[in-house]
């Protein structure tokens, strides 16, 4: 039976830069993916191209196509799907044209977008596609002014036929994470998007979403990694998809890691809300429906996934200009570090408060104390430091750049062993909220372009 | 009985979905497994993380990987984009419900050998 191996290098904007590199080397892969885009990523993209038109996108992608110029000369039937292309995939194919050129590679690449509805927002708004909230059912005109991204997560459709058309590097903008999997199968085994190849599509959908965090199938944040994990030289995902749908997970020999049920179980429940009916764009995926078997180390195999229909709808994921944040830490040194820290957090919102500045919200974590999940895990016992962090929003930038002036002064004014101040005033970032909504499936329409 | 962590019969991981978060329980057994469906219910989970103050906690079923998934609602205190917490993503969450203390019958503790 035909099989097609993908390999995911890459499983968020900030992932190692190397690892796409390694993968490719020693994959023996008929894809590489990678996957940049996180549920805020475009609101800041967005605004990046709103002060220059050629940026946009993932520019990490660019680094990481020239480091494999040398793989791509030495494998030359290998080829690339990702989302790099953000806010501006048209740029990104071009910044990536060139990078290929100055390695004296030409590629025929291709563009996926359409999925940005910014510019068509007023006429969605206008003919009846309200995108209200999806937790709320907020009507988004309510928000209208502020948003600065809005775009329908596309699915695998155009990026199969991308392929379809020869292209040998896919860069798209918002697509369904999963999308980039099934895309490469659903072309290289002729599956149809519905019936009769949902089930098909279902377990591409997995295989997608085991490999889409990179290293999460590999032995990251595996509950049971050790230090023979050799976490340190993880290899990156692998899945070898057959025709019918089956597949196995597997890593790279020689690296790190681990794949097994228990980090292919753990990976398959994650960021998951019902698991027999895990939506993408392609296909409703029943997670509960798959079967997991070890083949040998570290190789996962995974058969039976199947389909619960297919929605008519895609999910928008809007952001919008909401307030502004900072976060500031000190170190305080015991003993009673907590409750010391304790105290310098509401000394400093305190003196905020005189000078006339109170917060839309305020934290204080005393972290070493049981405060990364406030009360539900209590410390014990009076540990030797902790770290302070106090965090403020509020839709005013003033106050939060007020924020920022008050930690120095307690490593004189405040208790003894108070200290860990070398960073300086901790930065003010803008805060964009996230809007999830869903669009007719009619009212978006993929482009795919050959650049 | 001794009371002993959740840990000891299963495994687990936590992450976002906007200001929601899920907790995967993954039982290493199949005792544990129907251990983990007649007393890690909806309830007992919100009860644990009633600090969180989630607006509701849903119970999903995964026979398939001996899995329990938990939808927490509305416990992030924003999500990613906004939370003023540390751990924005609930990627601390599975770990806290692990250590929650549990009386469990000795056939669901596992004999665990797995690749490593």
């Amino acid at each position: 039976m035909k099989r097609v191996r993908i390999g995911n290098g890459c499983g968020f904007w900030g992932d190692n830069l190397d690892a796409p590199v390694r993968l490719a080397e020693a994959g023996q892969l008929d894809y590489l993916t990678l996957e940049y885009l996180a549920e805020l990523t475009m609101s800041i993209l967005a605004l990046l191209k709103a002060k220059d038109a050629n940026s946009g996108f993932a520019t990490d992608f660019i680094d990481v196509l020239g480091r494999l110029a040398p793989i791509l000369k030495q494998q030359p039937k290998l080829k690339i799907v990702t989302n790099a292309g953000g806010m501006n995939p048209h740029a990104c194919a071009a910044h990536a044209k060139q990078v290929l050129a100055k390695a004296g590679i030409t590629k025929r690449i291709a563009v996926v977008s359409g999925d940005d509805l910014l510019p068509r927002l007023d006429e969605l708004l206008a003919t009846g596609h309200t995108l209200n909230h999806l937790d709320n059912g907020t009507p988004l005109s309510t928000i209208r002014d502020k948003v600065v991204s809005a775009n329908a997560y596309l699915g695998a459709h155009p990026i199969a036929e991308a392929l379809n058309h020869e292209a040998e590097i896919v860069i798209t903008g918002r697509v369904a994470d999963a999308s980039l999997t099934v895309g490469p199968a659903a072309h290289e085994f002729g599956w149809g998007f519905g019936e009769p190849d949902l089930d098909r599509l279902a377990a591409g959908t997995v295989a997608g979403h085991l490999i889409e965090c990179g290293a999460q199938a590999t032995g990251g944040l595996w509950i049971n990694a050790s230090d023979s994990t050799n976490l340190g030289d993880v290899g990156y995902p692998i899945a070898e998809i057959a025709e019918d749908g089956t597949f196995t997970i597997s890593k790279p020999g020689g690296t790190g890691g681990a794949v097994n049920i228990e980090t292919i179980s753990e990976q398959l429940l994650y960021e998951v809300a019902d698991p027999a009916n895990y939506l993408t764009p392609d296909v409703v995926a029943d997670f509960t429906s798959v079967q997991l078997s070890q083949l040998k180390p570290d190789v996962v195999g995974v058969t039976a996934g199947t389909a619960n229909g297919v929605t008519d709808t895609y999910k928008v994921s809007v952001a919008y200009r909401e307030s502004f944040m900072s976060a500031g830490t000190l170190v305080i040194a015991g003993p009673n570090a907590a409750w010391k820290a304790r105290r310098s957090g509401e000394i400093i919102l305190e003196k905020l408060k005189h000078a006339g500045f109170t917060f839309a919200e305020s934290r204080i974590e005393t972290l070493g104390a049981g405060d990364c999940i406030p009360g539900v895990v209590s410390g014990s016992g009076d540990p030797p430091e902790v770290v302070l962090r106090v965090a403020v929003r509020d839709p005013r930038k003033t106050a939060i750049e007020r924020f920022t002036k008050e930690f120095a002064p307690l490593v004189t004014s405040g208790f003894p062993g108070t200290t860990g101040y070398t960073t300086g005033r901790p930065p003010v970032r803008e805060v964009f909220a996230y809007w999830p909504a869903l669009v007719a499936k009619s009212a978006v329409t993929p482009v795919v372009e050959l650049v | 009985m001794a009371k002993v962590p959740l840990s000891t019969i299963a495994h687990g991981r936590s992450g976002d979905k906007g200001n929601h978060a899920n907790v995967a329980i993954i039982a290493y057994t199949d005792a544990g497994f129907a251990w983990l469906k007649q007393h890690l219910t909806a309830e007992v989970v919100a009860a644990y993380f009633a600090p969180l103050e989630p607006s509701l906690v849903e119970r999903f079923e995964a026979a398939n990987v001996r899995g329990l998934n938990f939808m927490l609602y509305d416990v992030l205190a924003g999500g990613a984009s906004r939370s003023l917490r540390t751990d924005t993503q609930g990627k601390t969450l599975a770990l806290a419900l692990l250590r929650m203390m549990v009386d469990v019958p000795a056939e669901a503790n596992p004999d665990r050998k797995v690749g490593g």
